[in-house]
């Protein structure tokens, strides 16, 4: 199995290609987080499409978390302290499902990104000889 | 005196819930899933199961980062899904067990464990899907529904080794409840997938190969990495085993594996459906 990595002299994880959504995070992300999380109501994201900087407005969302709606760009949101299961919500309003937000983050094409996802393609079934599991 | 008769262990990716509701069971992408559903529905025509102890994790539908349990047990006497954000929400309702709710929460308490309880609270797909999987159709659900939700969203995350511990807890509080029900537990999430970051789409079929391989026989094998080490190893969303862990580790009789389907991917997931039977162990 592969090598797993060490604790930075920071004392955080550096897990490549991965943020690790902790305290800072939470901390950081709070506002962006809380207007995603609002969009589990259908109103609330008919009003974010209808006057997208007003509605970031009424959250408080800091600068870099405007700028990072505005420009679409998931990594910022990221960096922002946003957190993937929230952010998926503001993805729908966009269109995006996360093979979308997947090509978005790491620089692909949605099918280079399904294709890469597809060099894993397995199935793999065990049943057990048990009289109620009968064909 | 209650019985727990077995486990069964699923990915819960939101697209399954997609699927199901576009029909797309018999759709070459999704019949390889589905299919592994197919013991899962002869044993639970057998079995019927009163009460689904099920283990999940919430995805920002009842917790928000304003307050977020590390544990939670829920007691209400009807469960609800609701639109997540993208707009299906499954009809059927989930009814309670309250007086069971209340008995794991006395006895977790008890195992000095200090979870958040909860008398009104929605599930998430990661309860509905693994629902809709298991009983599909329109007719109402005939088990009984008592969740678990397990913090994988805001670290730190309760270890591998505490989740377990959470699970054994619950199945001794099940064992010790005076009822005559059936209670079948269920671990959703998983496996191996990342949504987010540069490293988004990471699957390791080696990882969850190790995890499937060992589930019944010794679960205590997947309590040697930590959280950290199981992000990095099954991916920011793969860390959703530890639903899986704990749920294992309410099964505390003789285990045996009935099915077993992993299939990759699903959407951005590497999908499993794990049915494992819990029987008394004999004392020879």
């Amino acid at each position: 199995m592969q090598t797993l990595s060490r604790q930075t002299t920071e004392g955080k994880r550096a897990i490549p290609g991965t943020l690790v959504f902790d305290g800072d995070a939470a901390q950081a992300g709070y506002a962006l987080n809380a207007m995603c999380y609002s969009f589990n109501t259908l109103a609330n994201r008919q009003a974010f499409a209808a006057d997208e900087e007003g509605y970031m407005a009424r959250f408080s969302l800091t600068e870099a978390q405007r700028d990072a709606v505005r420009q679409r760009d998931v990594l910022a949101m990221l960096a922002a302290g946003g957190n993937v299961y929230y952010l998926a919500k503001l993805a729908g309003i966009f269109g995006l499902n996360v093979q979308d937000l997947g090509a978005l983050q790491t620089g692909m094409s949605v099918d280079a990104f399904k294709a890469a996802l597809l060099e894993h393609a397995m199935t793999e079934t065990r049943v057990a000889n048990d009289g109620r599991l009968a064909a | 005196m209650s019985t727990i008769c077995g486990g069964i262990f699923t990915s819960h990716v939101p697209g399954i819930g997609k699927a199901i509701a576009q029909n797309l069971q018999q759709d070459p992408y999704w019949k390889p899933f589905f299919d592994g559903f197919k013991p899962v529905h002869q044993w639970l025509a057998q079995e019927k199961p009163d009460v689904a102890v099920v283990f999940y994790n919430d995805h920002g539908l009842n917790f928000f980062l304003d307050k977020m349990p590390t544990f939670a047990i829920g007691a209400a006497a009807q469960y609800t899904h609701e639109d997540e954000g993208w707009g299906i929400a499954f009809e059927r309702p989930f009814q309670g067990h309250p007086d069971l709710s209340w008995h794991i929460i006395e006895q977790v308490v008890a195992s000095e464990f200090d979870p958040v309880t909860c008398q009104s609270m929605m599930v998430d797909h990661a309860v509905a899907v693994p629902f809709e999987l298991c009983w599909p159709g329109d007719a109402p659900f005939t088990t009984k529904l008592v969740p678990i939700a397990i913090n994988t969203v805001q670290h730190p995350l309760p270890s591998p080794k505490r989740c377990h511990d959470l699970g054994k807890a619950v199945g001794r509080a099940i064992e010790s409840w005076s009822g005559p029900e059936k209670v079948v537990i269920f671990g959703t999430g998983g496996l191996s997938h990342q949504l987010e970051g540069e490293r988004a789409g990471h699957i390791n079929v080696d990882y969850d190969k190790f995890c499937l391989r060992n589930l019944a026989p010794d679960p205590e094998a997947l309590l040697q990495h930590d959280t950290l080490d199981i992000v990095e190893l099954a991916g920011s969303q793969g860390v959703e085993i530890l639903n899986w862990i704990a749920a294992r580790g309410a099964l505390r009789g003789s285990v045996r594996e009935l099915a077993s389907n992993y299939h990759v991917p699903i959407s951005n997931t590497a999908a499993a459906t794990v049915l494992l039977q819990n029987s008394e162990k004999v004392l020879a």
